[in-house]
């Protein structure tokens, strides 16, 4: 794949947070038994979405985090597909002994989805900022881990952990971001989607800094530095060969993420 | 269905006593565990298996089957006993508690032993577990019955009074809560730790129907959690059993000590030796 200039006209598409609401109305559609749950921040994690269409498998469980997660781990040991969202950082950080001991060390089948991650939510500043989630649920045995770039990806990946049996975490961004891929676009859990094929540098980005990383791409271009990005959507499991194969090839490697240095992507990779 | 009934109040003793007798041995041979609320949980947990629960030993994983979610986790000796004797277990792997590899984890783990409906241990958390799935049986209007037991210290934990609102609101009257109110706590006894009364006028205020037992005494603990189980109505069901920690081994009864420590060989045999006596009475 040849690194072109055209990333700087991305089209802006929705926000990752409300592609989840839309798939995850979509999932229901599909599967009767998928149910979600969301603590009071439904309009913004865009649950409300699932909410609207099915209020009978909606469960608002009010301002309690803790709660939520050990009731959608009783959900989905009673059969049910459980989707729980929340702001991430109250989700990941409120909830963390929830989601060990009710999800991941039984190995539950139940997913989480928390929203407004990294510092790109703005203003509302640190105590709704996430930028340690990704280092708490990465050290939980089981989960798989996901932060969509843009809508396609989010929508693809809410149907990937709907059909992966076990625990999964989606973190989603509150800021509406670029369109990077097309409506088809297939995404694997694991597998992560490589930008073009340059040598000089590799950039490694997850979320919203993929669409940065397009546009920083295409800038060094110019500058006659031929760099690859590579989306890795999935931080757990990590696609270790994709990494090796571009720390191989590449003369640098640099991450891009909305998150503390410890235990996020760069300190994954 | 194979539902193992024990229908006289002197075969419930008999069968309590015994299960004391094997949860001394268990935690003995372990070598750590905890005695005290394994042995006061005993009456409740019989009459639940051998009386109350709608359920199969042959088919753990029936979809119809009434749920026990032993929330208070480290007093899984009793629990596992329990299964022992009902036949969801080999009693042969009892003397395993605790050990390496063992499915009789020091603290209920579903993935070694998948019978068990949830992990717990970390305390103030099944009551919510709980929740998620007397909600699910009512979205598939199917008409099993979810019953908890926590400790009573475990109610100082804030998630407790999460749950306990939610589930009056939801009209979860398939859903039980069993508080082994044991009076004890790891430091302390626990109105000197952070009171807890009244703890009935508390559930109350939230929503619940609650009602006080003799948590060792058949004759309240029965009719308690039948009529807890044939609840026509929407609220759920708070009872608070009133119990004795380490009941049914003198030395060990409302004695702090034995919240978390094993019995040495010698403490076994005598503990078994008053418990064998006892029997004899019954």
């Amino acid at each position: 794949m040849k690194a072109t200039t055209t990333k700087f006209e991305l089209k802006m598409g929705l926000a990752t947070r409300e592609a989840y609401g839309q798939a995850l109305a979509e999932l229901g559609r599909a599967n009767p038994n998928v149910v979600a749950l969301d603590a009071d921040l439904a309009k913004s994690t865009y649950s409300a979405t699932f909410a609207k269409d099915f209020p009978e498998r909606f469960i608002t469980c009010g301002i309690a985090e803790a709660d939520m997660v050990s009731i959608a781990s009783g959900l989905a040991l009673a059969g049910k597909v459980p989707f729980a969202s929340s702001f991430a950082v109250f989700l990941c950080d409120k909830a963390y002994d929830q989601l060990r001991m009710c999800v991941a060390y039984p190995g539950v089948n139940a997913k989480f989805c928390g929203s407004h991650g990294g510092i790109s939510i703005g203003e509302d500043g640190p105590s709704q900022q996430a930028v340690e989630d990704f280092a708490l649920m990465c050290s939980l045995p089981g989960f798989v881990v996901v932060c969509p770039a843009d809508e396609h990806a989010a929508r693809a990946l809410v149907h990937r952990m709907a059909e992966h049996v076990g625990p999964c975490y989606m973190r989603t961004g509150r800021p509406k971001v670029p369109v990077i891929y097309n409506a088809e676009e297939k995404f694997e859990i694991g597998k992560a989607k490589v930008h073009g094929s340059g040598r000089d540098a590799a950039i490694v980005a997850c979320g919203l800094e993929v669409g940065y990383a397009l546009q920083a791409q295409a800038q060094l271009e110019e500058e006659g530095i031929h760099a690859r990005v590579l989306d890795m959507h999935t931080l757990k499991p990590l696609d270790d060969a994709a990494i090796a194969q571009a720390a191989r090839e590449c003369g640098a490697l640099v991450t891009a993420e909305e998150h503390v240095l410890d235990g996020g992507l760069g300190a994954r990779v | 269905m194979s539902v193992p009934r024990v229908e006289s109040l002197t075969e419930l003793k008999r069968l309590a006593n015994r299960l004391r007798i094997d949860i001394v041995r268990m935690i003995g041979a372990a070598g750590s565990g905890h005695p005290g609320g394994s042995l006061s949980e005993v009456e409740l947990l019989t009459a639940l298996y051998f009386r109350v629960l709608r359920h199969d030993p042959k088919r753990p994983e029936w979809p119809g089957r009434d749920r026990f979610v032993l929330s208070k986790g480290h007093g899984c000796p009793a629990l596992y006993a329990v299964y022992a004797a009902a036949g969801y277990l080999d009693p042969a792997v009892l003397p395993t508690l605790r050990k390496l590899g063992s499915p009789l984890q020091g603290h209920p783990d579903k993935r070694m032993l998948a019978i068990l409906e949830a992990s717990t241990g970390s305390l103030g958390q099944g009551l919510s577990i709980g929740i998620g799935m007397a909600l699910a049986a009512k979205m598939d209007q199917a008409d099993y019955h979810v019953f908890v037991m926590t400790g009573d210290g475990e109610v100082q934990e804030g998630q407790i009074w999460e749950a306990a609102m939610f589930a009056p609101y939801h009209k979860l009257g398939n859903l039980t809560l069993i508080v082994d109110c044991n009076q004890q706590q790891l430091d302390d006894w626990t109105e000197k730790i952070l009171s807890l009364e009244p703890l009935a006028e508390k559930f109350r205020s939230f929503g619940w129907r609650a009602v006080e037992i003799d948590g060792h005494d058949f004759e309240q603990v029965l009719p308690a959690l039948e009529q807890a189980r044939a609840n026509p109505g929407a609220q759920p069901t708070a009872i608070l059993a009133h119990t004795v920690k380490g009941k049914g081994v003198s030395f060990m009864e409302n004695n702090i000590k034995w919240h978390g420590v094993a019995p040495k060989p010698d403490e076994v045999a005598k503990a078994v030796a008053e418990l064998e006596a006892a029997a004899q009475q019954l």
